[in-house]
């Protein structure tokens, strides 16, 4: 399945929205505008657009606390994103979430979750609810490198291999759990190793190059929607920036520098015009409008009414 | 009326509720074809097939994160977990994930997921397997915790927590799966957060949960032939807490004891004693007693396990206190 180039022009803009989404949120947690913390996808933003281009608008994606990237890719509105980010009442979780816990279920963004791993196992009950419903959708859930030690990780690979259940596990290999190298953390190689063990296909592809992960991810997704089960897929990546609005970690320096050589957007961007999809004005032109809409969407978080305190006692219970 | 014991009294509230919602899926270590460890799930897998009673590996984590995504997709779950004891493999799920997941998500999903598990206190089943942990969990905004002591009430109250759209962990008993129990032939539910008196009395307030309700019931039976009237009651679900009933009762006893085979510390009996202290301390006669398991693992030995949980004596001994 090859996509249109309406659909390939769409994820170039994502891209930039995420780009510029991640940059607005460490700006303005560097005004002070929010407290707590925020994980930046920059650098990532092809794996979440290849893997979301993959699949339809009825399917469904989980993410961690480094999910914007993810949010975006599925389609979920980046100003109702700003303003969960600020805390404010218009935020898509009326800001209860905030940065780590943001959702848009319309769109099947079931949403980011902050328990490193904690959402793999509710990503293989969902994949088996559309399991039994018999809509042929999947599930796509992504998680880190550090993720992919947890045992929750392990036990729902076996689970849902055994189930055959629609599922993409996207472990997304960054190099670090925030300043712990793979090196020191992981006895593979390759996280998709690990599938081997566990009787299911693993694919290592570079998670940088939108087209890779495109494809890795369309096969996956057939195999899924066949029945035949899910698939591990490590898209290996890299983020050159600080772990969290927090903690620093992972490289800096001149490693981070080299780095940001391969940064995936101007690549995709090269392809596409290399493609003759996109001309180099359109693609400026893109650029600056997902610019025009963060910034809107910044002014809109900033300008919105935080909650009222009655908000407190709602939504604990259905 | 019919008799049905307090484990089949909940299969029939699980098949009965199985049999109005297509949707709904048990999960767990051998409750398929084997029926449950204790037989609570025995025939489901027959009537209702592989896909919606599920046979799961050794995996406490991944059944209750399973559960919990079947049920924000829109499929209400009950998981099983063999002992309470085991809840801590899944204590992610059940206390960061289930509960809070509508909350910070802002109301855009609802989780119908009920965790069944047993509480096996005074068994001889030792340390790991003894353990009355709904301390634990009443402390987490967002859950519902029931413990029913009779087979009326574990049917009523499972049926409840099933249609209840939010996550709920049903502690059952062990030692109660065999006691009979009368139970009506039509349909029925009983309510969250509404407490039983389970005996009628003036003197004295016992506040019993779970598994050492027929031990205060005989305690109280005891203390009536020594001209001691105890009014025994069963809050039922301890989250949410009939805090009302308890109160009122005590308003009219001045007396309170509390009683749990959970250990003593941090219990819910000091929860329930100091709510009460807040609402009636003036009508109390004396401090509210716990009589809970002394805090120490539970052994395995016979004489070390009865030894450390509370026992008809213990309540007894409670109750006569406010006398001197
Ligand atoms: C269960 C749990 N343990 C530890 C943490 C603290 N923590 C947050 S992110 C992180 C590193 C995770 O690394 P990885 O899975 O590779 O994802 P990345 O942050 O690189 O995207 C850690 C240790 C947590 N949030 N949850």
């Amino acid at each position: 399945m090859t996509l249109s180039a309406e659909q390939q022009i769409e994820a170039f803009r994502r891209m930039w929205l995420i780009r510029y989404f991640e940059e607005a949120a460490i700006r303005l947690y560097g005004e002070g505008r929010y407290r707590g913390s925020t994980h930046p996808y920059i650098a990532q933003e092809a794996t979440a657009l290849g893997v979301c281009a993959a699949l339809q608008s009825t399917d469904v994606v989980l993410a961690t606390y480094r999910g914007h990237g993810a949010a975006i890719a599925k389609g979920a509105d980046p100003k109702a994103m700003m303003a969960e980010l600020l805390g404010k009442a218009t935020g898509m979780c009326k800001g209860k979430g905030g940065s780590m816990h943001m959702s848009q279920t319309e769109v099947g963004f079931l949403g980011c979750n902050a328990i490193v791993a904690g959402h793999i196992a509710i990503a293989g009950g969902v994949a088996l609810a559309q399991q039994l419903d018999g809509t042929g959708a999947v599930t796509a859930c992504f998680f880190g490198d550090g993720a992919s030690c947890e045992g929750v990780f392990y036990e729902t690979l076996n689970m849902a291999t055994l189930w055959k259940l629609p599922l993409l596990l996207v472990v997304e290999n960054n190099e670090y759990a925030i300043s712990t190298h793979v090196s020191d953390a992981i006895s593979v190689p390759d996280i998709s190793m690990r599938a081997q063990g566990f009787g299911l296909p693993g694919v290592t592809v570079d998670g940088r190059d939108f087209d890779a992960v495109y494809a890795a991810a369309t096969q996956a997704v057939a195999r899924a929607r066949r029945g035949d089960g899910p698939t591990l897929l490590e898209a290996k990546t890299v983020r050159w920036s600080r772990h969290s609005a927090v903690a620093a970690g992972g490289a800096g320096g001149e490693k981070a520098d080299r780095w940001k050589l391969t940064d995936p957007i101007p690549r995709f961007r090269q392809e596409l015009i290399q493609r003759g999809i996109l001309a180099e004005a359109r693609a400026a032109e893109i650029e600056r409008d997902a610019r025009q809409v963060i910034d809107d969407a910044a002014a809109y978080a900033i300008d919105s009414p935080y909650p009222a305190l009655e908000e407190l006692h709602t939504d604990i219970f259905a | 009326m019919r008799e049905l014991t307090y484990a089949q009294a909940i299969n029939e509230g699980i098949r009965e509720e199985m049999r109005h919602n297509g949707k709904i899926v048990v999960l767990g270590e051998d409750v398929g074809k084997y029926g449950g460890v204790f037989g609570v799930t025995r025939g489901l897998y027959d009537e209702f097939g592989a896909a919606r009673v599920r046979d799961c590996p050794l995996n406490e984590a991944a059944i209750v994160g399973c559960a919990i995504g079947l049920a924000i997709a829109g499929r209400p779950a009950i998981a099983e977990l063999e002992f309470m004891d085991f809840t801590t493999f899944a204590m992610d799920p059940i206390t960061n994930q289930a509960p809070k997941l509508r909350f910070f998500w802002g109301g855009q999903v609802s989780v119908p997921l009920v965790v069944r598990t047993p509480i096996a206190a005074g068994l001889g089943f030792g340390t790991q397997h003894s353990q009355s942990l709904e301390a634990w969990l009443v402390h987490v905004p967002g859950l519902k915790v029931v413990m029913p002591s009779t087979a009326y009430d574990a049917k009523g109250l499972i049926k409840t927590a099933i249609r209840d759209p939010n996550p709920v962990v049903f502690a059952e008993s062990i030692s109660l799966y065999s006691a009979r129990g009368e139970i009506p032939d039509e349909e029925y539910v009983i309510p969250f957060g509404k407490a039983d008196i389970k005996r009628k009395g003036d003197d004295v307030t016992l506040v019993a949960l779970g598994p050492i309700m027929p031990k205060a019931l005989q305690a109280a039976e005891e203390l009536a032939q020594q001209g001691v009237d105890v009014e025994v009651i069963d809050p039922r679900t301890v989250a949410p807490l009939d805090i009302d009933t308890i109160v009122n009762s005590v308003k009219k006893t001045g007396r309170l004891v509390v009683a749990h085979v959970a250990h003593k510390t941090g219990g819910v009996g000091a929860e329930i004693a100091q709510q009460v202290v807040e609402r009636a301390f003036d009508s109390l006669d004396g401090p509210p007693v716990r009589v809970a398991a002394a805090d120490v693992p539970i052994a395995a030995s016979q004489r070390l396990e009865q030894a450390t949980l509370p026992d008809v004596a213990g309540m007894m001994k409670a109750c006569l206190s406010f006398r001197q």
